[in-house]
């Protein structure tokens, strides 16, 4: 499935899509960036509720498919804008991290 | 610069601006992928020389990172004049980190530095003495 096919079924708000058409292929979640960065497979969507700068930096390091922030959060401005030019997809939920994989189980 | 068969990266790490720290990881992602390497190597060199960068940042107020491109092998050298490293056994530890808490609230800290940068490179060599600095010296097979 697509990142974009992904997000109109997950009712998600694009924050960011640079590549709409990239393929996903699985999901995880977490928020310790180091952790993530280790484990978060290639092409998945990663779940998680922080926003930072930093959080793009790690999405573009372990080349997941998009970044899928939980609860409404908000992207600040200065991380929008390295989204953007790295190309990185960010989409955002109003579900919290638990329900938005458990939706996620049944889509991937 | 070329020298011979090998290509070097040279960066300084700033290591008053938490938030652009992961710059030079990610300029190093996109030569190596200009280069033709293949995406399992380049995830490997980038996360491994991020968690330094993250490093030198967090600990060291920043530093100097080399990387040399040869034809069979990628070599990160990072160099800090920062506090040494007291226990390498402990900080080896995953789990462990002596991050204080601004920086854990920025998500980072939770003690999987140097346990992801020996996860994702063949070799890595730490040369550290406390009050003086440190230098991580890691390979990446190609």
């Amino acid at each position: 499935m697509t990142v974009a096919e992904l997000s109109v079924k997950l009712g998600a708000k694009n924050i960011c899509l640079p590549s709409p058409e990239r393929e996903v292929t699985g999901a995880y979640t977490g928020d310790l960036l180091s952790w993530v960065m280790g484990r978060a497979p290639a092409d998945s969507a990663w779940v998680t509720i922080m926003s930072n700068l930093n959080v793009v930096a790690v999405a573009s390091l372990a080349d997941v498919a998009c970044v899928i922030l939980s609860e409404n959060v908000e992207l600040d401005s200065d991380a929008l804008k390295k989204a953007e030019n790295e190309g990185i997809n960010i989409l955002s939920v109003a579900d919290g991290s638990y329900e938005t994989c458990a939706a996620l189980s049944k889509l991937i | 610069m070329i020298d011979n068969d090998k290509v070097n990266f040279h960066f300084d790490i700033d290591g008053d601006n938490f938030t652009t720290a992961g710059e030079a990881s990610v300029k190093i992602k996109k030569a190596l992928r200009q280069m033709g390497f293949s995406a399992d190597t380049i995830r490997r060199v980038s996360v491994a020389m991020y968690e330094g960068e993250i490093n030198m940042v967090i600990h060291a107020d920043g530093g100097e990172a080399d990387v040399n491109v040869y034809p069979n092998k990628i070599e990160i050298i990072l160099a800090d004049k920062g506090p040494g490293i007291p226990d390498i056994e402990k900080a080896m530890q995953a789990g462990y980190s002596t991050a204080p808490d601004d920086i854990r609230s920025l998500g980072f800290g939770a003690g999987m530095g140097l346990p992801n940068m020996k996860k994702y490179t063949d070799s890595i060599d730490i040369q550290t003495e406390v009050g003086v600095g440190t230098t991580v010296t890691m390979v990446v097979n190609v």
